[in-house]
C-alpha cells in the first residue's frame, strides 16, 4: 500500500511540492486508483508484445537541410526573464 | 438568428450572398455576450472581425478552437496557471490548414486543465456549465468546444481527443464529436498531453459539417513525423448513403453497467440500424473491460514527460520567491500546476519509476496490445461497433471532483478506441428522463472513417435531436 513518505518521494521526482494538507487526501486517492489498478495484475501476458508504437509506425527521416527558423527575439517573447538573447535563470554556480 | 445554424447551411446562405461572413460574426458575438455568463465556454473571445482573404470553402465563417491548439499572436492557455499569459508565435497545422480554407476565428473554449478531465471542472478558469442544466458539467476535456456548440455560441469547433475529450463532451452536450485514427490529423501546434493517444477532431452541430471540417484538417505534415501518410478522402460523399447490410458490431456488456435511459436509448439504436437495413450481432471485446486502468498508466506517464518542458525559464509563469534553480523550477510548477495536473504528473512519475516500471507501464503497453487485437479481430467480421458514449447522463457539477477514480471511470467506455488508435464518433442518441442529451459511439478500423461518416449520416436522418439544442 502506498504511504506518505512515498507519496513525498513521488513529488519530489516530479519537482513539485505537495502541501502538508493535501498529503493524505493524494495517499488516499492513490490508493484507491492504485487499488483499482490490481484487477490487470493477474492478466498472463507473458506471450505479449510492448505496442509501444500502436499504428506500428517506423522512424520518419527527413533531408538534413536548414530551413527557416524562429528568429531570437520570437523565441525569447514568451520567456519569464530573457537577457542578451537568452533566457535567464538564477545562477547555477 | 445565424449563431443557430450549421456551416453547411451558412455556406449555403453565404454563396446565396442572403448573409454576409460579418452577419454571422455579429450574431454570434451577441449570443456568446448574452450566454457565455452562464455557461463559460470560452477563455477568450476575439471582439473584432478580422476578414481573411484567402478564397476556400469556409468563406470566412467563425471557427471556435480549443484553446490548446496555437492560433498565431492570440494566447493559448491550456485553461492552466502556468500558460496564463502565453502567447502562441505559431498556428497549429489545423488552424492553417482552415485559415487556408478562409476560416476566421472566434474565440478560444475552456478546458479541463492541460485537457487532463472529464468535466472541464479542472480549468484555472473555472467550470464550463452543461447549457442543457447549468448545475451539469458539460464532459470534458473539450467541455468549452461542446457546449459552445451546443448553446449556439460557436458554430463549430475543434477539440482534441486523448481518452475521450472530443466523444464524451459531445454526448453530454448533445453534438457530434469525432476522434478520427490516431495519425489521420497533425497535431503540429496542440500542447501535448499523452503523445501516443492525442488526437484533433471536430465538435459539430450535425454529422455533414464532421465531414466539412475533417476534410480540411487530414492529412500528412511534415511537422508531425507521427501523421499518417494516408490519402485523404472526400469525406462528405459517404453522407446520405444507402447502409442495407452494413455489419454491425454491438458492445452490448457493457449495458450492465449504464442507467436504463442510456439502455433503452441503446436499444432503440439497434431498432432503427435494424430498419435501415444493417445486420447487428453481438460482438465481445474480452480485454477492454481493463481500459480504464491501462489508459491510468500509459498516459499520466506520457504526460509526466510532455510536462517536464514547464520549467519557469522557457515559456510560462515563474514563480515570484526562490532560492536557487531547482527551488525555481518546484515552486514554479507546484504554484503553476492544478491539483488533477499534479496527481496525473504524479501518477505518471510513479509507474515509470525504478521498481514499478514492470509492473505498471510495461505490463500496461502489452494489454494495449491485446485491446488493440481484440479489435482487430471484431473489424475482420463487422464494419463498425456500436456503444453508448457514456454510462450515465452528464453528471452535477462537483459530484465527482474530489474522487478521481469515479471522474476516471465515466471515460469507460471512450478509452478503448483510444488505445486502439481507431477512429470513433458521437452522435446524439436521443434525451434522458432528466431532459439531457445521451449520445452514441460508432467505432470503426483504423483509417475507415468512411464507414463512420455514412453510419452516422444514415442514422442521423432517421433521428436525431437538432430541434432540442438549447439554442433559444
Amino acid at each position: 500500500m502506498i504511504n506518505e513518505d512515498d507519496i513525498r518521494k513521488i513529488a519530489a521526482l516530479a519537482m513539485l511540492e505537495i502541501e502538508q494538507d493535501d498529503i493524505g487526501k493524494f495517499t488516499q486517492q492513490f490508493g484507491e486508483i492504485l487499488d483499482y489498478m490490481k484487477e490487470i495484475d493477474n492478466l498472463d501476458l507473458s506471450g505479449q508484445e510492448a505496442a509501444f508504437h500502436i499504428t506500428k509506425l517506423n522512424n520518419v527521416f527527413r533531408e538534413d537541410k536548414t530551413k527557416e527558423s524562429l528568429d531570437n527575439e520570437t523565441a525569447l517573447s514568451n520567456a519569464p526573464e530573457s537577457m542578451e538573447g537568452a533566457f535567464k535563470v538564477p545562477r547555477v554556480i | 438568428m445565424l449563431y443557430k445554424e450549421t456551416l453547411h447551411k451558412l455556406i449555403e446562405l453565404t454563396d446565396n450572398k442572403e448573409v454576409t461572413p460579418k452577419d454571422i460574426y455579429d450574431s454570434l458575438l451577441r449570443r456568446i455576450k448574452q450566454k457565455d455568463t452562464d455557461i463559460n465556454a470560452y477563455v477568450s473571445v476575439f471582439e473584432e472581425f478580422a476578414p481573411n482573404d484567402k478564397t476556400g470553402i469556409l468563406r470566412n465563417i467563425p471557427i471556435t478552437i480549443k484553446d490548446n491548439m496555437h492560433i498565431k499572436g492570440k494566447k493559448t492557455t491550456c485553461s492552466s496557471k502556468i500558460l496564463e499569459n502565453y502567447t502562441a508565435i505559431f498556428d497549429a497545422t489545423v488552424v492553417e490548414k482552415l485559415k487556408n480554407e478562409g476560416s476566421v476565428f472566434i474565440g478560444k473554449t475552456n478546458l479541463d486543465e492541460f485537457a487532463m478531465g472529464s468535466s472541464t471542472e479542472t480549468s484555472y478558469f473555472g467550470t464550463t456549465r452543461n447549457p442543457w442544466d447549468l448545475t451539469k458539467i458539460p464532459g470534458g476535456s473539450s467541455g468549452g468546444s461542446a457546449a459552445a456548440v451546443a448553446s449556439g455560441e460557436a458554430i463549430c469547433a475543434l477539440g482534441s481527443d486523448t481518452g475521450g475529450s472530443i466523444r464524451q463532451p459531445a454526448a453530454l452536450c448533445g453534438v457530434v464529436g469525432l476522434k478520427p485514427t490516431y495519425g489521420r490529423v497533425s497535431r503540429y501546434g496542440l500542447v501535448a498531453f499523452a503523445s501516443s493517444l492525442d488526437q484533433i477532431g471536430p465538435i459539430t452541430k450535425d454529422v455533414e459539417d464532421a465531414a466539412i471540417l475533417m476534410n480540411i484538417i487530414s492529412g500528412k505534415d511534415p511537422k508531425d513525423s507521427t501523421s499518417a501518410d494516408v490519402a485523404v478522402d472526400d469525406f462528405t460523399k459517404y453522407l446520405n448513403t444507402d447502409i442495407s447490410g452494413m455489419k454491425i458490431g454491438v458492445y452490448d456488456k457493457v449495458l450492465q453497467d449504464c442507467s436504463s435511459d442510456v439502455g433503452k436509448s441503446m436499444e432503440e439504436s439497434i431498432d432503427i440500424f435494424r430498419r435501415l437495413g444493417c445486420e447487428l450481432t453481438s460482438v465481445d471485446l474480452p480485454n477492454a473491460k481493463y481500459a480504464v486502468s491501462d489508459y491510468y498508466i500509459i498516459a499520466p506517464a506520457e504526460a509526466s514527460s510532455n510536462l517536464e518542458r514547464y520549467d519557469g525559464v522557457k515559456y510560462g509563469f515563474r514563480a515570484d520567491n526562490y532560492e536557487n534553480l531547482k527551488d525555481m523550477y518546484i515552486k514554479t510548477r507546484s504554484q503553476g500546476f492544478g491539483t488533477e495536473v499534479k496527481r496525473r504528473i504524479m501518477l505518471g512519475t510513479y509507474v515509470l519509476s525504478s521498481g514499478y516500471y514492470d509492473a505498471y507501464y510495461l505490463k500496461a503497453q502489452k494489454l494495449r496490445g491485446l485491446i488493440k487485437q481484440d479489435f482487430d479481430r471484431a473489424f475482420e467480421q463487422f464494419d463498425v461497433i456500436i456503444a453508448p458514449t457514456t454510462p450515465t447522463e452528464a453528471f452535477g457539477i462537483g459530484e465527482k471532483a474530489n474522487n478521481p477514480l469515479q471522474m476516471y471511470l465515466s471515460d469507460i467506455f471512450t478509452i478503448p478506441a483510444s488505445l486502439a488508435a481507431i477512429p470513433a464518433i458521437s452522435i446524439p442518441n436521443g434525451i434522458s428522463k432528466n431532459s439531457l442529451p445521451l449520445g452514441l459511439q460508432i467505432m470503426a478500423n483504423v483509417f475507415r472513417e468512411d464507414n463512420i461518416f455514412k453510419c452516422a449520416s444514415a442514422y442521423e436522418k432517421e433521428f436525431n435531436i437538432i430541434k432540442n439544442l438549447p439554442l433559444d
